[in-house]
Formats: structure tokens, sequence, C-alpha cells
């Protein structure tokens, strides 16, 4: 087993959902203690949110979502709104190398949990603060979540059927984009510190990181001042570029990309060269994009005619860029997947044992583990309290009695 | 000048397009040194993509690649000749961090891989990232975004072969999957460069591409593991309103996932009669009536644009945004208020904006130093100024076509 990189790093998580969760998680994979700070008084919405087990009674620790997004952390139920609890979480600040929030804006300084304050009790800490649209500006205050970022961005004006509404990807990414930006400047300021011994404050809109991932519609517009609207699969030259039917019909899908007439050469060798491929319309690179809805009905009739995993193989064995659209089902199932031992199962008290997905990058030396699941609510109480901040056992019980800890 | 968090790191670029560009554009723009490593005449294939600069195409005029690679250098070298491969071995020799993102088997051929490469700098981090990473069966699959994205699980969560009619499931705009692995490639090399000091030694960060996509689900793996539903759970919210709403001029998304939100818009609109029925009593019978509902919201949006419903929404508390064109994003008062986008000058482009910093640091921040370089504008520099050839040497390695 190799060494942990963050090994002896403290990380005090106020971090929440998705875009929170997952910076805290990420250095927890690698070695960081993560003590997440929730109370039933607030607890992370994540425990609410689906997939739970068929059948199985919704409790605060059965959340797949929750489970998914927590392993490798310890939870506490600290209410810091009462005094003797924001008394409590300096101390843990004070021990902390990191403080992760992704609140609404405000929220962490009228708790006196905010930078300012925090600095005074520890000023080599690293607090990364994640807002929804930053700390200043007219819209500072504009409730979000992760699909309507994907609106505001710009993105979903350029996602979807040019003859459908504007689409969401129906997912949050505007959060991991933000969490992976997080994770980068909390790093980077973790290697200055260890050589000036200095800590710093880190803010991100949640929004702008993801206008950053659309240069090629945001440049198109200052360049040319040309507004980029949807395409479905269509590429800016490629083409086929497309996701095709296959035997089992509307659930199976392959994609195909073809770059130039080489790749063009190879499709139609598959394809057994079928006549229409040798069409004026579909001579050259250009003609082929012109043309690309009819030459699309002509390819989808090949595929058809075969699974996407018979597809694939037969194509790329070609050296054309052919792949199954996955499903989550797909994906689990994967034999290159597995084969890099992408999943991973573990055992919960109230799950039973459940194979999640799992680190998502690999380090020949400092691997990174999952060691530990995603705690339930308040486990790790009295580990944090006693063992790490050394208070006697009739204080802590006492704590819980005044519904400190609660 | 305040200091840069990541000073002192070399980065050694061979890479093309999104992923390891964008890997080696954070850790610039927070104080490293890139050099990039170009194919002599032709240079990173983002030169050739689209949007240009006034529609003019040129290796030097491409918005994609001006973004992409300010704050970096750019020298000539084709590592297919045995002078280009020393050229590499010695600037190698000299990096902290080597980001690439070719095929597996062509580092193989072009004998770069890191167990080579590691006998020459120990200390070097070598960041690959690819389509599904450098080891099993699909390692050496070709790929494009399109192939990633879908093949990443985002595909099946889209619009498409869930909706009627049924059409293909689609991949988002541009090219997220590649900028998500490029992040996740920075990441993990910084992981690597703080291991160095504990270590003693570098090594090599493999980065697969599918991997992230399928990393970055939200859950739905666990859809699957939890409940074996296949998709249902994930794009069927099980709560509403959440989905796009026609106004005058554009759309709009609302995502009501607590009862109080739509509660509070009820109130936007003006308390409608039809908002008393039944069936829209709470989160989960509008999952059920939605197909009722969508028409009633509608009515009301239509009246009015994107912006003013945004308005009147947040104002509300209403967690509602406009499906914002690149333009309006450009021109958002929130974007200008925080100075995001920020101007840099090129001597082919001109002086335009630029998408700015995804995070501010207070004590090392993100900047742009110098702008996107020309093709080989740096081989003199870096050639002579670093690793000591003449320039009658340059003279004839370019002759021989090695830079």
């Amino acid at each position: 087993m190799g060494k942990m990189v963050l090994e002896g790093i403290t990380v005090v998580d106020f971090g929440s959902a998705w875009a929170g969760s997952l910076v805290s998680r990420t250095l927890g994979d690698m070695g960081a203690r993560v003590i997440k700070v929730e109370s039933l008084k607030h607890i992370d919405v994540a425990r609410i949110l689906p997939p739970w087990v068929s059948g199985q009674p919704i409790t605060l620790n059965n959340s797949g979502y929750f489970n998914y997004m927590n392993r490798n952390k310890l939870s506490i139920t600290l209410d810091v709104s009462t005094p003797r609890g924001l008394e409590l979480c300096k101390k843990l600040v004070a021990i902390g190398d990191f403080m992760i929030e992704n609140y609404a804006l405000g929220v962490m300084e009228r708790l006196g949990l905010g930078y300012e304050a925090v600095r005074e009790v520890n000023p080599r800490i690293i607090y990364v603060s994640m807002t929804a649209l930053g700390s200043k500006g007219p819209m500072k205050n504009y409730v979000m979540y992760g699909r309507p970022q994907v609106y505001l961005s710009g993105l979903a004006h350029t996602t979807g059927y040019p003859d459908q509404p504007p689409h969401c990807m129906n997912l949050s990414w505007g959060d991991p984009v933000a969490s992976i930006h997080a994770v980068i400047a909390a790093l980077s300021a973790l290697r200055y510190r260890s050589k000036t011994g200095k800590g710093q404050f880190i803010e991100l809109s949640q929004g702008e990181g993801m206008i950053g991932l659309q240069p090629e519609s945001m440049m198109d517009y200052i360049l040319n001042g040309r507004v980029r609207t949807r395409q479905a699969n269509r590429d800016e030259f490629m083409a086929p570029h497309n996701a095709y039917r296959c035997k089992g019909g509307d659930l199976e899908w392959v994609t195909i990309a073809v770059a130039g007439d080489e790749e063009w050469e190879s499709l139609c060798n598959v394809m057994e060269n079928p006549l229409w491929a040798k069409d004026e319309k579909f001579a050259d690179s250009y003609s082929r994009w012109k043309n690309q809805e009819e030459m699309d009905r002509h390819i989808e009739e090949w595929t058809q005619r075969y699974t996407n995993t018979e597809c694939t193989e037969m194509l790329q064995k070609a050296g054309v860029a052919a792949f199954p659209t996955m499903s989550n089902k797909d994906l689990v199932e994967d034999p290159h997947l597995n084969a890099r031992g992408f999943f991973q199962e573990w055992d919960h008290p109230e799950l039973g044992t459940k194979r999640y997905d799992g680190l998502f990058w690999k380090l020949n030396k400092t691997p990174g583990r999952i060691e530990k699941r995603a705690p339930l609510m308040g486990e790790h109480n009295h580990y944090v309290f006693g063992e790490l901040l050394g208070m006697p056992q009739e204080e802590i019980d006492q704590l819980v009695q005044e519904k400190v800890l609660f | 000048m305040q200091e840069s968090a990541l000073s002192g790191l070399n980065v050694l670029e061979f890479g093309n397009l999104v992923s390891a560009p964008y890997c080696a554009k954070l850790l610039a723009d927070l104080g490293a040194e890139v050099i990039k490593a170009e194919a002599p005449g032709l240079g990173d294939e983002a030169r050739r993509r689209e949007p240009f600069a006034e529609d003019r195409p040129g290796i030097e005029r491409s918005g994609l690649f001006a973004y992409l690679n300010a704050n970096k250098r750019s020298i000539t070298l084709d590592p297919y000749t045995a002078a280009g491969k020393k050229l590499f071995l010695e600037l190698v020799k000299k990096a902290d961090i080597l980001v690439e993102n070719n095929p597996p088997s062509l580092m193989e051929r072009l004998g770069l891989t890191y167990d080579v490469l590691e006998k020459i700098n120990p200390m070097l981090v070598m960041t690959s990232i690819t389509p599904f990473g450098q080891t099993g069966p699909h390692r050496d699959y070709k790929a494009y975004e399109l192939t990633v994205y879908h093949g990443g699980g985002y595909g099946y969560l889209s619009t498409g072969c869930f909706s009627e009619p049924v059409m293909p499931p689609i991949k988002a705009g541009g090219r997220q999957a590649q900028f998500g692995a490029g992040q996740v490639g920075t990441a993990a090399t910084l992981f690597a460069v703080l291991a160095r000091d504990q270590i003693g030694a570098g090594q090599h960060v493999d980065i697969s591409n599918q991997e992230v996509m399928a990393g970055l689900y939200e859950s739905a793996i666990e859809h699957w593991t939890f409940t074996a539903n296949e998709i249902g759970g994930v794009t069927n919210p099980v709560v509403q309103p959440m989905l796009p709403l026609q106004c005058k001029d554009g759309w709009v998304f609302i995502m009501c996932i607590e009862d109080f939100q739509f509660n509070n818009f009820v109130k936007v609109m003006g308390n409608p009669e039809w908002a008393k029925n039944e069936l829209f009593k709470d989160r989960f019978s509008r999952a059920s009536y939605i197909d009722a509902l969508t028409p009633l919201l509608t009515e009301w949006t239509m009246q009015y644009t994107k912006d003013e419903v945004f308005r009147m929404a947040q104002a509300g508390h209403v967690p509602l945004a406009p499906a914002y064109t690149a333009q309006e994003v450009v021109n958002s008062p929130q974007i200008i208020a925080r100075d995001y986008f920020v101007e840099i000058d090129h001597p082919e482009i001109g002086q335009v904006r630029y998408p700015g910093a995804p995070y501010t640091l207070s004590e090392t921040p993100w900047r742009i130093a110098r702008r996107a370089p020309l093709l080989g504008e740096h081989n003199e520099e870096i050639y002579c100024g670093r690793l000591g050839y003449t320039r009658q040497d340059l003279v004839k390695l370019t002759a021989a076509g090695v830079i």
C-alpha cells in the first residue's frame, strides 16, 4: 500500500450536496482526515436524495447519493448556531488545514465562521468558499442549483436538438466542474503554504467555472459575433458524427465519429462498401458534412443489424472511433472499467455490501484508497470530541443533553 | 507583485486539442512555466479548429487555441526523428511535470513511456490523459469527444432515447468531457507533485476520460447498484417542477426541489386559482401531474421575457435561470461586475476578451502573463537559452525538419 499524500492533513468540511462534498471527498481519498460537520438542525441535503434500495425505509444514512459522495469521511453532529457549538467548532478549526464550504453567500459569516473569524483562530488555514455566483455583483444572492447553472452559463443553449428546448444534461455539471477546480486551487495553496507558512482564502463562483469550459462558443461570439445554438451530436467539421440505433432498438446506440477520408474509407470497408457510399454526395469531408442527415439514415440501416458492442468491435478494429452509448448498467458491467478496478464494494450497517464507483485517477506510487464507508449521522462524535479534542466523556454527554451535539 | 502558487514548477506539454492543454493551462495560470512541444509546421490540432478570428482560418487565428495556450511557450519538435527525440529527452530531464494526451501505443512507438522517462528523470511526474487510460482491453480504442461523452455514460442521461419522439441520445455543447479530464489531470498532477517531497520520486498519473465521466455521474452508478434502475430514476425527476419553460424570447429552467420554493413561485405568479388544485399540492404529486402543470406555468412565463421571469423569480427566492446565449453570458451584469473575462492582445487576433479565472486565491492570484505563443516562437529561447544549442544548430535542425 502506497503512502498517503495528504496524511496528517485535516479538513473541516462544511460541504454539502455535490459541489462541496466532492472537494473534501477527493482530499479524503488521498489520505486527508475529513470531518464533516452537520447537525439535525442542518443536515446535508444529500442524505435525503435518491437512490435508495428498493423497499427499504428511508433513513438519514441509507441514501445512495450520500454514500457515494461521502466515503472516507468522519461525521459529527455539532450545532454551530449555539454559542458552545461555535466555540467547539473553533477548536476544530484550530487543528484544521482546510475548511470547505458551499453554503449560500453570507451564511458562514452569520454563523461566525467566515474567513476573517476563522483566520483569527488559525492563520495557516486554507479556506475554500464555493458560492453559486460569487461574493459580489448584482446576482450574488440569487438562488441556484447545478441544472439552472447549466442554463445561466450558456451551455444549455448549445446542448440539445435545434427544434427542442435547451437541455440541462440531466445532471448538475457545474457542481463537479467547480469541485475539481476547487481541489486544484486548494492543492496549489497547500504547496504555497508548505513553502511560506501562509494560509489563504479561495473563492469560486460555481457558474463561472463552466464558462471557461466553453471557449468554442464564447470565442465565436467574441471573435465573429456569432451566437452558437443547439446541434445535437453534430461536430464543426467531422461527419459521420452521431449516435446510431442498433439491434436492440431505441435503447441501444453506438456512436461513430469520423475525421477525414482515411477513417471514412475504413468505415465503408466495415459496412462492406455499400452502393450509397459511393455517391458524390459523400465523396469528401465537406460533402459528407453537408449531407450528413441523409448519410446518417444509411449508416443506421447498417448499425441496426448488429449490437452496439458488435459495431464497436468491428469498427475499432478498422481504426474508426466507435463506442456504445453507455448506460449506468453498461458501465457497471463494462469489462474494461472492471479490469482497471474502477468499481469497489464496501459494507454498511444499513445497506449491506454494495458496489460504488471509485477513484477516477491512478497514481502508480501514491494511489490513494477508500478506507472508510460514508459515516452514519454523528458516528464520530466520540472520536472527534473525545480523542481529537481530548474532552472527557461526561462533558460530551453533557453536550448531547444540551443539544449542542445534536 | 504577489507570488504565484506554482512558481518554480517546470512543465513540458506534449499534447493536442483540449485535455492535456487545459491541464497545463490550469498549472500555467497559477504560475508554473509551461513549454509546449508542437509538431513542426502543423502545431497543436487546436490551431486548426474553429472559431477563427473573423472567420479567417490560420494556425495563429484559432480562438480555441489562443484561450487554451496563453501563458505557455511554444517550441517545435518532431519526436519521430532521432535528433528530435534527443531534444525531447533533454527537456524531460529539466522538467518537473510532463503532461501528454497521446494514444498509449504512440508513446510506446516513440519510446517515450514512463518506464523510459523515469530512468532519465526519477523526479518526473508524468501525466497521461487518454480516452480509456493506460491499461485494460479498450486502452487503444480510438476516440473523440463524442466517443468519451457517450462512453462515460453522459449521453444516456440526455434527452433523446427517453423522449417522444425517440431521437439519438446526444452530447453537450463543445468538449465538456475533454475539459473534465483535463481538470482531473491537473488535480491528480498536483497530488503527485506534493507526493514528490514525501517519497523523493515522481510517478505516473493515468487519467481515463471515460472514468472521469463515470466518476462524475451524480450517483447514476448507484441508481443501478442500489435499485437496478437503469435510467428512469435519473432522468425522470421524482419531484417537480424541474424543467425548461418557454418565455417570449427563449427559455428558463425552474428547479423547485422543495415545496416552499414552488409556493414562492406561486406567489410570484400572483397566486393563480389553479395553484390550489389538489393535484399540485406537493412536489411528488406535481411530478405525477407534470403534464397538466407545465402548460399552466407556461401560460404565465410566455407573457414575459426570460430575463423578466428570471428577475421576478429570483426576487421571490425561486431557483430559476434563463438559457443564456454566449452573447448574453459575455454581457451579463454579474459577469461584468466580477471582471470575469480578461483582455489579451495577440498579433493576429488583436485585443479581445477571453474566459478568465475559475477561482480567486487571496495570496497567490491567478493571472495571464503572456498571450498564446506563435508556433515555435520560443525555439531560440528554449533550445539556445536553456539547452545550450547555438543559433546555427537551430538552422540545421530546422533544415532537417526536426524543429
